[in-house]
């Protein structure tokens, strides 16, 4: 498959590197397989000195619960399948899950809540790991959102809009600063599937659409199949030896087109040739972990051995991000707890936690943590309010999107803080509120772009990922 | 860059002269000459509409120091001094220096160029003229320049494109070949290219109207109808899925099949307008026209659990809103669903306006967790299902004739039975001396306990078989049997009665509910069907048998049940009207015993099923029942209503004639319901489209405040109307979507003939005389041939909007038959074509590239229409995303559906289908009037790798090798390829290139036998295994690479 005699892994397998020294062979394999500058950015971009180079959106779609992950409400406890006051609710919307409910009784966090880090972070016990890198993670427990149900708020999250057809981030990011890999798409796309709940949500393609912008900006899906890019295989019976003839003899044939046309579009098919060619043996070395040591492979869990989980996904992340692929998109499914939630969401939190928090600390120890911006989160909040029978064992919980927690890490992020606050049932935003173009603007700003400024002419006006409000970026969160 | 070339353009404009090759006068300096005075309309508002009216525009709320520059009221009152630019403060304020005081604020990061602001200093010296946004001035038939060239013209459209050229100084290309010409008109009037005897044919040719014969033909071609719906399909956000969350299938290929139709039959493009916008106002629509409404639903439907109805459809409401202007009026009417538009004259008031003619559909926002289409829909059965509608009708029609003719013949329904006086005894005997009888015939039998009498005094009702008790549903009103019998439960038992019911209930029971349902009793459920329980304790220990069938109600029938006392449930028999039942054995564990004190009762259980319906002749026995032993107990019950069986049937007691009549029908009966059955099945099933309908009561439209759904501004209601700056509808009565539709094919209207035209264009050149297809307004481009533009959209209302005759003159005209082949200088010059001095060149779209490969590979099947199918497709495509619990998996179409055009691909919203979507082809959720044309990585690989295309290179090579003796020459093959592909033969060096690498491949395949026929075996059409030589596969080799030409993939 491979063409060339000497690929990276047998060039790291032959100079015998150790396994301490995974930061050096990342940097190695950076500066091998990566191009040093960006290209195809557009003019004037980055708008300033960015803190971040790349991102990676760990998106836990169906939207986990704050209450038994990062929004500690002790008073709760007390207020245990009392009803929820309409002080607090004020005329709220509500599903069509729950609107029809006779009472709304307060569940409390069914899991223990202890601080962790230097900044005290609350954090569940649902969250082991994650809880161990608190002194990187910045969460913020005052995100908002106007969406009710999954579909426009996923869409809202990943686009800017609740309606489909407009570019999503990594597209956004993707167009404005180009590639910093010549081999690699510059938006990559990794779906897992959760074991908290059996049929979960679906993803759409426009979550990793272009919109208005030119298609090579939306984001490639990288499969868990034996092809991870759509047609990377050669055909049956089309050897690599056959197949660089016939891209020889199809160069040949398009250079004398070009000679006789000038159509530069035609230059432009030659070279996506070749860097199809490459995509061929550089998207397989991706994907082999036979260079991981053992031990790497440990931080992520077991999971990391099975194609296609969250664990290996993340790991695949880290990979990326090694080879300079500007925008890594993961979808891991299977947050929408309406009921049984301390059953499933342990399962869920089981998937994701050590995988997450083995990602930081992964990219920390080779460097990498301080130019890669994390988000992990989901697209709305969950209710305090009880869907369904409350009993002291199980509880379910409707969609909010009125307040919910997300975290943030690395480049450009403060670690070891907590932005934010709820009332005391977790229902209200109370201090700093966070919308989720306000995230927008926040992640554009880490990258070095300013929200109000990247735009594209779309339906009659100037459209830019942070939408057509007036948004601000976090400052308060920028380390 | 449109702007920098615009004023390049005037630099040039002084030049006069020709030179060959095109550039003129190179880029040498030029002095400016005032030749012309500014063009307001298409120098001055473009400059003023970019820069300026984000602040000082038509947008009240935005509005900045109370200025407006979008009328010329405005800007004269304080910044213009007409005539003298130097007083004039827009200058000062363009101009300044100082960043307090320069317009635009720096912030916003737009600063006029000096070319800017001289156009707007000479403007304003010229006395600042005031002109309407050209687009909304009705288009005049404009003069056909004169050009200084008139030998190159063929037509009008030339004369406009050429004296541009002339004014540029530049030169039309030379004509492309004959090839090149048909390859292109091919593709862009059928999607597909040229056979090699279509090539052959037209480059023999020598007649005058060759050209005009090839246009005719291809404009009478059914592909003609394929192609055109392809570009329609985008912009009607046509698709075969929901769009939002589970994604479940419509089905609107009716609707799609439509389009098609219409294009092949040259529908005229106002008739195609007013059909889709209105075809359900129009009087007594057709079926077509109902269907072709489907335009405007089309658009994404929610069917997510819990989501709030009037959200979603108002969200549907705005996209029919923003989905017509773009198609009709190329504006973009959507930034005014919250605020007035910053650069446009529409208000917000205009918007909701113009929302109200959709806002009265009759529809929900939400159907939940609904599959398929939704109403307002239609049947549109298809030809194979209208046949078999009518089949079903027919023989229905019959059956109920039948029915209705069958008569009572007493003689043949008591045939073989014993006369009334000896029936029960002649062939009874042995049954009758174990009768428990409680016959109840107009009076309590005298044998019948003592115990038993109704506690309320029934009513009498007459039954076919004498009188009946009727009891209505209540406590008080049964049957109270005492303990008349006592069985037990390896004792046979049996009953038999005649019941007419209204409603569920008990029948007969010995039970005691407070004691585990101990005892026995037959019950009818809610569904109809009858259920007998022998329970010892319920329901670990019992018997319970239930009817698949239902009984009737308010009709009279007879009932047996029989049990053998096996404490089996198969021991339990039950016949209805003589006929033994199929029955679900539901518990099977009787093992104790079923005796019990509670009276043995009709009507009702020990503590409810208080029955609503009558019974008569109800009699008990402790023995099994047979089918000869029902029969023979049914016939004595009728006989002895009739006596003689030489009466009259009209003598006979009316209930007792009825049920006869009935019994006498029987089997026509059954017969009825079955057909009625399929045929109500038939229908259940046949082909729905979704259709525009609206409510008869009119659903009140307010603004909505920032666009939200739930904050209208119910102080005031709005009607429904055009924007105010197009015109209006007039005074008087409501106006609906039929006013709308011929507003906009009133000859006068600005903008409908020129979309449409405009649209026509891009088509053929791959751009349109305004690049900006979905935007006419201040803020789209400007037309890079306004008066062509003109003349195009008032020849086609002058033609009757005759859609075929106006492409048929551009594809005729001398500037499409240019050759794309150019030199860099003049490509530089004019990197988009826009002036037209070459030729169109440009990559096949997304469909073309796939029907492309299939029909020079020969598998292509040119059926029209019909359902969506599933060609290949990578596996678990749709499992990735959506587990493929919603839509099922992704099944692979057989035969002839995999070889379709790309048209009739299945198209999922929320996972777009590869081979289309790597080459540009949009997901459809939103109206898109243009597709973008990329150029990657993923499209290498696909054409490389696809299935569709492996497959499509194998069938390819076989057609190089032809078929014939003498076929096997390989130069012969390589240029039968080379024709194929690209409509042409190769050129020396191309036939030199693929051959050396058809050695390479040889040489490979001759030592890889398994790697042969692995290359010939892609798809569902393999190479037949003898054919798998060396040879072919290396011929294969060479097809993929020329189906991976530029110049294959490109027209």
């Amino acid at each position: 498959m491979t063409p060339f005699p000497c690929n990276r892994r047998t060039f790291l397998n032959r100079s015998g590197l150790s396994l301490g020294s995974v930061a050096m062979a990342s940097l190695a394999a950076r500066s091998s397989m990566a191009a040093a500058t960006s290209s195809g950015a557009l003019p004037g971009l980055p708008h300033f000195a960015p803190k971040a180079k790349r991102v990676i959106y760990l998106f836990q779609s169906g939207a986990p619960s704050q209450f038994e992950s990062f929004d500690y409400k002790p008073r709760l406890e007390e207020l245990q399948a009392t009803e929820l006051p309409d002080s607090v609710r004020m005329g709220q919307r509500l599903t069509g899950m729950t609107a029809g409910q006779a009472s709304f009784p307060i569940a409390r966090s069914k899991f223990a809540f202890t601080q962790h880090g230097s900044g005290g972070t609350w954090i569940s016990e649902l969250f082991p790991h994650i809880a161990k890198q608190a002194d990187d993670l910045c969460v913020i427990r005052s995100m908002h959102t106007e969406a009710i149900n999954h579909d426009p708020a996923i869409t809202f999250f990943q686009t800017g809009s609740q309606l489909a057809g407009r570019p999503s981030m990594g597209a956004w990011i993707a167009y404005g600063l180009g590639s910093l890999n010549d081999n690699l798409p510059s938006f990559l796309v990794m779906v897992s599937r959760g074991t908290g709940r059996a049929a979960g949500q679906p993803l759409y393609d426009r979550l990793w659409g272009s919109g208005p912008l030119p298609s090579r900006y939306q984001g490639v899906k990288l499969r868990a199949s034996s092809e991870p890019i759509l047609y990377l295989a050669n055909p049956a019976g089309c050897p690599p030896q056959i197949r660089r003839q016939m891209l020889d003899d199809l160069r040949g044939l398009n250079q004398q087109s070009l000679e006789r046309l000038h159509d530069p579009e035609i230059a432009t098919r030659i070279e996506q040739y070749e860097l199809a060619f490459r995509m061929q043996s550089a998207v397989p070395d991706l994907m082999e972990l036979a260079d991981e040591p053992e031990h790497v492979l440990e931080m992520y869990g077991p999971e990391v051995q099975k194609p296609g989980t969250y664990a290996r996904n993340c790991l695949l992340a880290r990979r990326l991000a090694e080879r300079d692929v500007r925008f890594i998109q993961l979808y891991h499914m299977g947050w929408d707890q309406h009921d049984n939630l301390p059953d499933h969401m342990s399962k869920q939190a089981k998937d994701v936690d050590q995988p997450t928090a083995a990602l930081i600390a992964d990219l920390k120890q080779r460097g990498l943590l301080d130019d890669t911006l994390i988000i992990w989160g989901g697209e709305f909040g969950r209710t305090v309010y009880c869907q369904g029978t409350l009993t002291n064992e199980t509880y379910g919980r409707d969609h909010h999107p009125r307040s919910f927690s997300i975290f943030m890490a690395g480049g450009g992020i403060q670690g070891g803080m907590t932005y934010g606050a709820t009332d005391d049932y977790g229902y209200n935003i109370v201090e700093g509120p966070v919308h989720v173009n306000d995230l927008h603007a926040t992640v554009l700003h880490c990258l070095g772009i300013d929200h109000e400024r990247l735009t594209v002419p779309f339906q009659g006006l100037d459209l830019r990922l942070s939408g057509v409000e007036k948004r601000r970026v976090v400052e308060e969160i920028l380390a | 860059m449109t702007r920098r070339w615009r004023l390049l353009a005037a630099v040039l404009l002084v030049v006069s002269g020709m030179q060959a090759g095109g550039v003129r006068a190179s880029e040498s300096e030029v002095p400016p000459t005032v030749a012309e005075p500014v063009d307001f309309a298409r120098e001055v508002l473009p400059i003023l509409a970019a820069n300026c009216f984000a602040c000082h525009g038509p947008d009240e709320a935005e509005r900045a120091a109370d200025l407006r520059l979008d009328t010329r009221d405005g800007a004269t009152e304080h910044v213009i001094v007409p005539g003298d630019a130097d007083r004039s403060e827009l200058i000062a304020r363009i101009t300044s220096a100082d960043d307090e005081l320069r317009m635009p604020p720096p912030e916003t990061e737009r600063q006029l160029s000096s070319e800017e602001v001289d156009v707007l200093r000479r403007w304003i010296g010229e006395g600042a003229a005031w002109a309407r946004h050209w687009a909304f001035v009705p288009p005049v038939l404009p003069e056909v320049p004169a050009c200084v060239d008139e030998s190159w013209p063929q037509s009008a459209i030339d004369h406009f494109v050429l004296a541009r050229l002339e004014r540029e100084g530049l030169q039309p290309s030379a004509p492309a070949s004959r090839t090149a010409w048909l390859r292109r008109v091919s593709f862009d009037l059928t999607g597909l290219p040229p056979t090699p005897e279509e090539v052959r044919a037209f480059t023999a040719d020598a007649s005058r109207d060759a050209f005009e014969k090839q246009v005719d033909r291809l404009l009478a071609s059914p592909r003609y109808g394929e192609r055109m719906a392809a570009d329609w399909l985008d912009i009607a956000r046509f698709a075969d899925t929901n769009g939002y969350q589970n994604d479940f299938n419509r089905s609107m290929w009716p609707w799609r099949d439509w389009v098609i139709q219409a294009f092949n039959a040259n529908m005229p493009a106002d008739q195609f307008l007013v059909e889709q916008l209105a075809g359900d106002l129009l009087p007594e629509p057709t079926q077509d026209q109902l269907i072709a409404t489907g335009f405007n639903r089309n658009h994404r439907m929610v069917t997510e659990g819990g989501s709030i109805d009037e959200e979603w459809r108002v969200e549907n409401v705005v996209d029919r809103v923003e989905t017509t202007a773009t198609a009709f009026l190329g504006l973009t009417m959507g930034c005014a669903r919250c605020h007035d538009h910053k650069y446009d004259p529409v208000s917000r008031r205009d918007f909701y306006q113009f929302y109200a003619f959709f806002n009265n559909v009759d529809e929900q926002g939400v159907y939940n967790e609904r599959r398929g289409n939704v109403p307002p829909m239609i049947e549109v059965p298809t030809a194979d299902e209208r046949q078999r509608l009518a089949e079903a009708d027919t023989a229905l029609a019959e059956a109920k004739q039948r029915l209705a003719d069958a008569q009572v013949d007493l003689a043949a329904t008591f045939a073989g039975e014993p006369p009334a006086s000896e029936a029960p005894a002649a062939r009874l005997r042995a049954l009758r001396d174990r009768l428990l009888v409680a016959k109840i015939e107009g009076e309590m039998p005298a044998n019948a306990a003592a115990s038993a009498v109704a506690p309320e005094e029934p009513a009498w009702v007459a039954s076919p078989v004498g009188e009946g008790v009727d009891l209505v549903g209540r406590e008080a009103s049964h049957v109270d049997l005492g303990q008349l019998i006592t069985p037990q439960a390896d004792d046979p038992l049996s009953w038999t009665l005649w019941a007419r019911l209204d409603a569920d209930g008990a029948l007969v029971s010995k039970m005691d509910d407070g004691a585990g349902y101990r005892g026995f009793d037959t019950i009818v459920l809610g569904d109809k069907r009858l259920k007998v329980h022998l329970v010892a304790a319920w329901p670990s220990d019992a018997i319970a048998v239930t009817t698949k069938v239902a009984v009737p109600r308010e009709q009279w029938f007879h009932l047996a049940v029989s049990y053998d006392g096996s404490r089996t449930a198969a021991g339990v028999k039950i016949w209805l009207d003589g006929v033994a039942l199929e029955t679900n054995l539901e518990q099977d564990s009787l093992k104790g015993e079923i005796n019990t004190a509670e009276p043995l009762r009709l009507g009702r259980r020990s503590s409810g099923l208080f029955l609503d319906g009558s019974l008569a002749a109800v009699a008990f026995f402790d023995a099994a029942l047979t089918d000869d032993t029902v029969r023979q107990l049914r016939m004595a019950d009728l006989r002895r209503q009739v006596p003689d069986l030489t009466v009259a049937i009209d003598a006979i007691p009316e209930a007792t004639r009825a049920y006869l009549q009935r019994e006498a029908a029987g089997g026509l009966r059954l017969e009825v319901e079955r057909l009625q059955k399929e045929r109500d099945q038939l229908a259940g099933s046949v082909q729905t489209a979704m259709v525009m309908r609206d409510r008869s009561d009119v659903r009140p439209t307010y603004m909505l405040h920032r666009g939200q759904y739930d904050q209208p501004e119910e102080s005031e209601p709005l009607s429904p109307q055009v924007p105010e700056t197009l015109g209006t509808l007039g005074e008087g009565d409501s106006k609906n979507r039929l006013d709308l539709a011929r507003w906009l094919i009133e000859p006068e209207h600005p903008l409908t003939a020129r979309v449409v035209a405009n649209r026509l264009w891009k088509q053929f050149f791959g751009r349109g005389i305004v690049a900006t297809l979905d935007n006419f307004g201040v803020q789209g481009d400007s037309p890079s041939h306004p008066e062509l533009l003109d003349w195009l959209a008032v020849r086609l209302v002058q033609s009757g909007w005759d859609m075929k005759a106006l492409q048929r003159e551009i594809v005729l005209s001398a500037t499409y038959r240019q050759s794309a082949a150019t030199s860099e200088s003049v490509r530089e010059r004019d990197p988009e074509n826009r002036l037209l001095a070459r030729g169109p060149r440009r990559r096949l779209s997304a469909e073309m590239i796939r029907d492309n490969a299939l029909a020079v590979s020969g598998l292509l099947v040119e059926r029209l229409g019909g359902p969506s199918v599933k060609p290949y497709q990578p596996a678990g495509l749709w499992d990735d995303l959506a587990g493929g619990a919603n839509g099922g998996p992704y099944v692979l179409a057989e035969g002839d559906d995999l070889y379709r055009r790309s048209l009739y691909t299945f198209r999922k919203r929320t996972v777009s289908h590869p081979t289309l979507a790597t080459f540009d082809a949009p997901s459809w959720e939103i109206c898109q009037a243009k597709r973008g044309t990329t150029n990657t990585p993923l499209q290498s690989l696909a054409l490389l790798n696809d299935t569709t295309y492996a497959e499509a290179a194998a069938h390819l090579a076989v057609r190089m090798q032809g078929d014939e003796e003498g076929d096997g020459d390989l130069a012969e093959q390589i240029g039968r390829g080379f024709l194929l592909t690209t409509s042409r033969l190769p050129e020396v060096a191309e036939q030199t290139s693929l051959t050396r690498g058809y050695g390479h491949y040889l040489d490979y395949y001759r030592e890889h036998p398994d790697d042969v026929t692995a290359l010939l075996s892609h798809g569902g059409s393999p190479i037949p295994a003898d054919q798998h030589t060396p040879e072919l596969a290396a011929l294969t080799a060479v097809a993929a690479v020329l189906l991976n030409l530029d110049e294959t993939v490109s027209r």
